[in-house]
């Protein structure tokens, strides 16, 4: 079918006989995908609501950053430098993709706007473009087969490996590439008018290689050549593109969606139900997720989303210690659910309750809501809203744990997860010598104040940790805050009640919080314990503007307004990152900024800090679970403490003091690490000399400075 | 089955500071939080799962005033189907037996084939279960820690027995089973579950609805009396082990050993 002739036009035509072919394929391909993507939208459409459909320009900033911008990849260097050359890739041959598929049925058709120059510095960038890509499958082939990186394995309770269909898929794309190439440069040859030599564009490019290889080449040869690799091509591409709906390359074409479509606000938690209001919750009939149906349209589409990088589980503590917790099953094995439960013929099978059959009791209330895994998500898929609609749904259904049901009950009828009688939350203010140097107002009818010192309840009632309430109320009174505390009338920020399930219940002592907070007409808030930062920051509103100690501190040394003696020890310091304070609220520098203005304190970093800070073991309710596992998450900190040369571990929460102060004693570590709040800290060492107008606003309180707790 | 569980509300124990009162007669009752005594919890909870397995329907009577009404609602958004409160000025000053008659009267007003409490109060005695089975004149089995309803209106049970073994047996029904905690593990009861029965009719009944004589309860009819109240002085400190953390897990395992602890 191919002439011997040679001319452009016998060249541009080798397709032509087959047009018909090549539309069958066509259309074939596009029909199939259609469909499979229709049903793979059917759960969506069935899916809880999710309003995600405002602030298009905010969203379209995260499309920049996080997808065309590829953010977040390079924090895997290896992987993500390969990932955003891939990437960079596929973007460049598109529309080449778009042209050569065109040219099936249209065999001269140029793209418009890509003939003459711009075509021909186009078709140089996607040589590069494919060379690149083929590489890189090359590269990445070679890393799964030889190099098998851990985070990638699959423990066999997960389920069987992913790596066969990992390397198929990689070796279908380097096909592509090569088919590509290998159809430009057929082309090429053929357009050499007989006995002319001519100089190849793309110098070393895949195509140029070919071309050099295929110029003595036979025309007929040729033609054949043309034909299967353009045949090869078209094959290769739409089975791609109809077989990436079954697994993890379905992010190629999800990841624009779900990057658009994810969370803006952070801190904020999912509500029960979008579009509901507080006020009409009780109409709600069934509370949080228990099957699939109940997860909304967005989380369904993280889970197509997910690449199975294995970045989340790499980070996440829980899967570290050996909890039954690993984000990235977490996702796969509801993306398998669904694939399976929305099957591409026949009806769907949704309505088996999840817990119990992909998911364990234990693995949702293993998770600490630290926050590592969403932060190191490229594709930005969520969990903790997901972990915490789970827990909704449990605690409806009664499912809770024993060890949680009792602070639980505690929170409810006392307000504090330990049952303590309300007005012993002032006890620590009543410690004699305290007294005698610092007088803590309890904010009421009679006494009013401009700051609010909120508490809560792990500083107040934990015999430990009212030493760093101790400290910060001196620090407030060190740097003549007019401030009080709410005293018998404060309850739990439920902080970790909302993150565990049990929304109403956070909502009453919301309120109460929320009356007291505005009874005392305070202007600001102070806290020292990051989960009521927390709470109070993003859970509450219409309350007063809230800082974290650390952050009232780092203005005060900016301001000059404090003073530290040097800290005349020996000692390492390593600051903790708290992942409320840290991963959730961004505060990072200012803890840091304090340690360093202490003079002569030596400082050093952990390998995991800052955003990668590796979470201590979990606070609030937290502290009550019992969790199965291998190791504490705290122990393994401690460990990464003294690796980085440390022999105190600085914090600024106090569940991150509890969890590590057991730590160090489970790790046998006592004697040579110790703990300490950033509070204690600062509190002892304060400099006197520079305490001039410390008591103002606040007459009664005493002169004197007493440094150390 | 019909299923009818005896419960009571008592001071929470983890959520309170009990001290007497100065009269030394009562304990301090003005701050206390109260809850369901914690093995009526466990009986209720097994009867949910009874009616769940076999089918049938979970009563929760109480006797007591109108603040022990918390308690029934509690339950009842557990799953109970119904609660009852038995509440009469005359009943003041029960003692167990005058407790276990306002009861027997109750059992008669309808049919149950098995009537579970826990295994004793809080406060109480663990007198109520055995005196109510004795008074009706059906079988009991007290510390009962698993129940399994055989063919035939019979139960296998296995009763909880020295040293933590298990003693296992039938019973015929209709009979009364004092419930052992740690029979399961009791469902939790959030707020939503609460409002949700918040506005469900609690019946209360009176002596009168009992056909009870005023005689046959309340002080005038209590055999037992309590006097006191005292709290126990304290001993001699605890012993605090000096040395080495291998010394004192050494000296310790000794100690607990010497005392019967290990075996």
């Amino acid at each position: 079918m191919f002439a011997t002739t040679q001319s452009i036009s016998q060249v541009t035509s080798w397709l032509h006989p087959e047009q018909g072919l090549f539309l069958l394929i066509h259309l074939l391909g596009l029909v199939c995908f259609a469909y499979i993507v229709t049903r793979r939208l059917v759960p969506l459409v069935r899916a809880e609501r999710d309003l995600r459909f405002d602030k298009p320009l905010a969203r379209l900033g995260k499309i920049c950053q996080f997808w065309l911008g590829q953010w977040k990849h390079p924090r895997y260097r290896t992987a993500g430098v390969l990932h955003i050359l891939i990437f960079t890739g596929f973007l460049l041959l598109a529309m080449r993709a778009f042209t050569v598929l065109i040219v099936g049925v249209s065999e001269n058709f140029v793209m418009p706007g890509l003939k003459g120059e711009t075509g021909h510095v186009y078709e140089v960038m996607t040589d590069y473009a494919a060379t690149v890509v083929f590489l890189c499958m090359v590269f990445a082939i070679t890393r799964r087969l030889a190099f098998r990186p851990v985070r990638y394995e699959v423990p066999a309770k997960f389920g069987r490996a992913h790596k066969a269909d990992a390397i198929f898929l990689l070796s279908l794309i380097a096909i592509l590439m090569l088919a590509d190439s290998l159809f430009e440069a057929a082309r090429a040859v053929g357009q050499i008018p007989a006995g002319h030599g001519v100089q190849f564009s793309a110098a070393f490019s895949l195509p140029w290689l070919l071309k050099i290889a295929l110029a003595s080449t036979p025309l007929p040869a040729l033609g054949r050549l043309y034909f299967a690799a353009y045949l090869l091509h078209e094959v290769v591409f739409y089975f791609l593109l109809c077989y990436r709906p079954f697994g993890i390359q379905f992010h190629v074409e999800t990841s624009l969606f779900n990057i658009y479509f994810s969370k803006l606000d952070k801190g904020m938690l999912k509500p029960v139900k979008w579009g509901v209001s507080e006020e009409h919750l009780n109409q709600v009939k069934s509370f949080g997720v228990k099957t699939f149906s109940d997860f909304t349209w967005k989380h369904m589409l993280d889970f197509y989303s997910c690449a199975d990088c294995g970045r989340c589980s790499d980070n996440c503590p829980a899967n570290a210690a050996g909890r039954p917790l690993s984000p990235r099953f977490f996702t796969t094995k509801a993306r398998d659910y669904a694939f399976h439960h929305y099957p591409m013929f026949g009806h769907a099978g949704n309505g088996q309750p999840l817990i119990g059959s992909i998911y364990s009791g234990d693995e949702i209330w293993s998770c600490t809501t630290c926050g590592a895994c969403e932060q190191e998500c490229p594709l930005l898929i969520e969990y903790i809203d997901k972990v915490v609609d789970l827990r909704r749904g449990l605690v409806d259904e009664g499912n809770v744990p024993q060890s949680l049901q009792k602070p639980l009950k505690a929170l409810e009828s006392r307000g504090n997860p330990y049952g303590k009688m309300e007005k012993k939350r002032v006890d620590w203010i009543q410690a004699k010598d305290f007294q005698q140097v610092c007088r803590v107002k309890t904010l009421d009818n009679n006494h009013a104040a401009k700051t609010l010192y909120f508490v809560d309840s792990i500083t107040s009632y934990d015999p430990r940790m009212q030493s760093i309430g101790r400290a910060t109320a001196k620090i407030l009174n060190h740097l003549g805050e007019n401030f009080g505390i709410l005293g018998a009338a404060e309850r739990d920020s439920g902080h970790e009640v909302r993150r565990f399930g049990e929304e109403l219940l956070f909502m009453a002592l919301r309120d109460k919080n929320v009356d007291a907070i505005k009874a005392s007409g305070v202007e600001t808030i102070v806290t020292a314990d990051p989960h009521a930062y927390n709470a109070l920051k993003h859970d509450y509103q219409d309350v007063p503007p809230v800082e974290h100690i650390s952050q009232v501190l780092a203005r005060a040394v900016k301001l000059g307004k404090i003073k530290f003696n040097p800290a005349e020890d020996e000692n390492t310091y390593t600051y903790h990152d708290p992942c409320y304070l840290g991963r959730h609220n961004q505060v990072y520098d200012d803890p840091r900024n304090v340690l360093d203005a202490i003079p002569g304190l030596k400082r050093v970093e952990m390998k995991r800090s800052r955003d990668r800070s590796f979470c201590c073991g979990g606070g609030g309710l937290m502290l009550f679970y019992e969790p199965k596992e291998e190791e504490r998450m705290g122990v393994k900190r401690i460990r990464m403490a003294a690796e980085a040369g440390a022999n105190v571990i600085v914090t600024a929460c106090p569940f991150c003091m509890a969890n590590l102060e057991d730590a160090i004693k489970v790790a046998g570590l006592e004697g040579n690490m110790r703990a300490i709040d950033l509070a204690e800290l600062v509190e002892q060492k304060l400099a006197c000399e520079n305490s001039t107008g410390k008591t103002a606003g606040a007459p009664e309180i005493h002169q004197e400075c007493v440094p150390g707790r | 089955m019909e299923i009818l569980v005896c419960a009571k509300r008592v001071p929470d124990t983890s959520e309170n500071e009990i001290q007497l009162n100065a009269a030394g007669r009562d304990i301090e009752r003005d701050e206390l939080v109260y809850s369901i005594n914690e093995a009526d919890n466990y009986a209720v909870e097994e009867a949910l799962e009874i009616a769940a397995r076999v089918g049938g329907s979970v009563t929760v009577v109480t006797v007591g005033s109108e603040e022990d009404e918390e308690i029934l609602r509690r339950e009842m958004a557990m799953g109970a189907n119904h609660g009852v409160l038995i509440s009469d000025e005359a009943f003041t000053g029960s003692d167990g037996r005058g407790i276990a008659t306002i009861l027997k009267a109750f059992v008669h007003k309808g049919t149950y084939d098995l009537i579970l409490t826990g295994v004793q109060a809080e406060a109480g005695a663990g007198e109520v279960g055995g005196m109510l089975a004795a008074m009706l004149e059906y079988p009991f089995a007290s510390l009962v820690n698993s129940i399994e309803v055989l063919e035939g209106r019979r139960l296998k049970i296995s009763r909880e027995i020295e040293g933590g073994n298990r003693e296992v047996g039938e019973i015929d029904l209709p009979c009364v089973l004092s419930i052992q905690t740690g029979i399961n593990e009791p469902r939790y009861v959030g707020m939503r579950g609460i409002r949700a029965v918040a506005s469900v009719p609690v019946p209360t009944y009176r002596a009168s609805d009992l056909g009870l004589e005023a005689n046959a309860v309340g002080a005038a009819a209590a055999k037992v009396k309590r006097l006191d109240y005292f709290v126990p002085t304290h001993g001699k400190g605890a012993e605090i082990l000096a040395g080495s953390r291998e010394e004192n897990i050494e000296k310790l395992l000794d100690l607990v050993a010497a005392n019967g602890g290990l075996q």
